[in-house]
């Protein structure tokens, strides 16, 4: 059977499709990269690459694989990619769809668009020009936002005479940065998107290489697993009342939930048993699992609003007013301490402030940048504590991504993001106030700081 | 048990879909969903159906560029009916009776006076802070680019080169007088997501997509300017075959994309769905 027909065959089910964020350094080679992965699968739509080849002579230009994802006008005249776009392939194991994330400074927004929504990251390190600011900053961002699986393409190696000294100089250098925040890359592979070296086919001008080019890299990994072994949390978005039925809509960002079980509802620790599942149209409407969008109705009527979580009784989440955590800031206007903006958080809508900023650190060289500072300037990630007005129903970021993680909105738009961290857990959350572990926080920053 | 394994791209789809559904019914207060009656726009409806357990609980819209084809009006009488719909229809009637018409303008400016212009109309009369829309990322590559919340100034303009921030499932929601959001429940789903979706809850669509006579038609819109395929496929399962072995774009057939360089960049950013 030819590749193409065995391609069909298996991406002819309903699986579910990889997305891949490709990010690095501006002008490191991602769109050609991709526009090449594109080109060796067999991507494009019929008269593409034609077209585009027809437009560059026209424009006296020399054809290049980037220009391929280059749709719009303004990409072509600034050859820089402006926003996130997405575009499929197939392997012959699975559909993919490629998160192409620009490398300009000011565009981290739509990196951090485009990076949340990935199940995997491809980053890309020019081989002659090496690891640079945003091979590094993207790399801590991947980091934030949760993804583990990382490929770590050296591109234009052919502008290094395929050298394996020069790749294995940056893979050590590379491989070093990613540990220290946590981060194991897959696989280093070096490659030429420009030349096809080890895309989609291995290289014979890197025969030392030897392992998997940037294809059967992907191919390897598993989609990152969903989240239905953790504790249950019902995020509630929604109380309906279309008829005479009171229903609480939601989704499941974590664990399962089956009818008869008894739910606790923070923040008001009010218990009642789910009484039905309620979906629309299905087949089988059988306990719902991560992911899932429903509703339920209980037993006792309780008053549950928006922003309640539900959880199971031996594992709540922590409520709090205060805690800690790491925040990213994409906004030209700086976050200002004592400020007072709005921290969403899964469907929790609060006033907040930031009550100080521990440290603040430069995303590129992980130094820390002197304490007690009073505001937060744009692409900086700053260790910080928060004061809400208000409980909140939080997790450490570590335990349950979903409910560890937040939004901070001033005048209706998102300006960063955060994490949080070390918040202690009772044995039974039973709502006390604040449940920051002093202790541990001390800990932990000596730790992360090397004092 | 329902485990993770036997949850399909499909389940996410929807699942990911209702979300947004819910999380625009609380962000806005007055809420629309356009419907041309074409397929993606029906699956809209079923998921619209799918969040609210079985209703839909804002008005939709039909912009009548008066250049339909006879069968997808039956339907809408007939869908309507069976979704038990709040169906608001509107007609650009002043720019038909300057005579902008097919006959005698290019089908850009047709377009934007009939659907965009009409838009802006209704939504002016309605004062509508939110659209739901049923457009998808892989329909073209200015659309690949849009968020889920994706906000319009008062003068429709789309600023797709400053676009919000977008993730962990947080939206932008904040609107001023005369704006509104676009929310697209649509955005991640491919062609042949669709028509997956259609087969598996058996969803009601105008029979047009179906070959007949050795043509069909992939993509609707105006009669004029939307031009069947040849195809053989009656079934929805020859429909996917046939769009698995297709490099041809879903949207050749609309005249309205291809009538200039950039077309649907320029009709996108003026305010096109």
């Amino acid at each position: 059977m030819s590749d193409k027909a065995n391609a069909q065959r298996s991406t002819s089910g309903a699986e579910p499709n990889l997305k891949v964020v490709f990010v690095g350094h501006v002008d490191h080679g991602k769109s050609t990269l991709i526009g090449r992965i594109l080109h060796d699968t067999d991507s494009l739509s019929e008269g593409k690459i034609e077209h585009v080849k027809k437009a560059c002579t026209a424009e006296g230009m020399e054809f290049e694989f980037a220009f391929l994802l280059d749709a719009l006008l303004e990409e072509q005249k600034q050859n820089v990619t402006i926003d996130t776009t997405e575009i499929p392939f197939r392997t012959t194991r699975r559909r993919y769809a490629i998160i192409d994330a620009p490398g300009h400074k000011e565009f981290l927004k739509n990196m951090i668009t485009g990076a949340s929504r990935a199940d995997a990251a491809i980053l890309v390190i020019s081989a002659d020009e090496g690891v640079r600011e945003q091979s590094r900053r993207h790399a801590y961002l991947l980091s934030m936002l949760g993804i583990k699986h990382i490929i770590v393409v050296v591109n234009k190696m052919d502008l290094v005479d395929y050298s394996e000294k020069r790749f294995r100089e940056i893979e050590q250098e590379y491989r070093k940065f990613l540990r220290e925040l946590g981060l194991d890359a897959r696989i280093f592979i070096p490659a030429s998107a420009k030349e096809g070296e080890n895309v989609a086919r291995a290289s014979m001008k890197m025969k030392w290489y030897g392992a998997a080019n940037v294809l059967e890299a992907l191919d390897l990994l598993e989609p990152q697993r969903r989240n239905v072994d953790l504790p249950l949390r019902f995020c509630v978005q929604d109380v309906y009342r279309f008829d005479g039925r009171r229903i609480v809509a939601g989704r499941i960002e974590t664990g399962t939930l089956k009818v008869g079980d008894q739910l606790v509802f923070s923040p008001a620790n009010k218990s009642s048993v789910v009484a039905a599942i309620e979906r629309w149209n299905v087949q089988e409407n059988g306990p719902a699992v991560a992911g899932d969008s429903i509703g339920i109705t209980l037993s006792e009527q309780i008053f549950v609003e928006r922003g309640y979580v539900a959880s199971h009784e031996n594992e709540t989440p922590i409520e709090a007013n205060r805690f800690h955590a790491d925040l990213f800031w994409i906004v030209r206007e700086p976050l200002r301490v004592a400020h007072l903006y709005n921290l969403r958080l899964a469907t929790q809508d609060v006033k907040c402030e930031v009550v100080s900023i521990e440290r603040v650190m430069d995303s590129s060289t992980l130094e820390s940048k002197g304490d007690g500072r009073e505001q937060l300037e744009r692409n900086e990630i700053g260790r910080l504590t928060i004061q809400t007005r208000g409980r909140l129903v939080i997790d450490n970021h570590d335990r349950i991504p979903s409910l560890g993680r937040f939004v901070i909105i001033d005048d209706g738009q998102i300006c960063g993001g955060g994490t949080i961290f070390g918040g202690v857990y009772s044995e039974r959350s039973s709502g006390r106030g604040d449940l920051v572990d002093r202790a541990f926080w001390r800990r932990e920053i000596d730790h992360r700081t090397g004092t | 048990m329902m485990t993770s394994a036997q949850r399909t791209h499909l389940d996410d789809l929807e699942n990911q879909s209702i979300f947004i559904f819910r999380e625009a019914y609380h962000a806005f207060k007055n809420v629309c969903m356009p419907w041309s009656m074409g397929k993606d726009s029906n699956v809209l409806v079923w998921l619209a159906r799918k969040a609210f357990l079985g209703r839909v609980p804002f008005p939709v819209l039909h912009i009548d560029t008066t250049y339909e084809f006879p069968e997808m009006l039956e339907f809408r009488e007939w869908a309507t009916k069976h979704h038990n719909l709040n169906l608001i229809v509107k007609t650009n009637t002043e720019a038909r009776a300057r005579g902008i018409g097919y006959e005698t303008h290019d089908p850009v400016t047709v377009t934007h006076e009939l659907k965009t212009v009409a838009l802006q109309q209704v939504l002016t009369e309605y004062k509508w802070d939110a659209l739901i829309t049923g457009i998808r990322r892989d329909e073209d590559p200015t659309r690949a680019k849009e968020r889920y919340f994706s906000p319009r100034n008062a003068q429709f303009e789309w600023d797709y080169k400053d676009q919000p921030p977008e993730f962990w499932g947080q939206f932008v929601t904040g609107v001023s007088k005369g704006e509104h959001v676009r929310v697209q429940p649509l955005l991640d789903w491919t062609e042949v997501d669709i028509w997956r979706y259609i087969q598996r809850e058996n969803i009601p669509i105008p029979q047009m997509y179906f070959a007949r006579s050795g043509k069909r038609f992939r993509s609707l819109g105006c009669s004029p300017i939307t031009h069947p395929i040849v195809s053989t496929a009656s079934t929805i399962d020859e429909i996917i075959a046939e769009l698995e072995a297709t490099k041809t774009t879903e949207r050749a057939g609309r005249a309205q994309d291809h009538y200039e360089r950039n077309a649907m960049q320029k009709l996108r950013a003026k305010g096109f769905l």
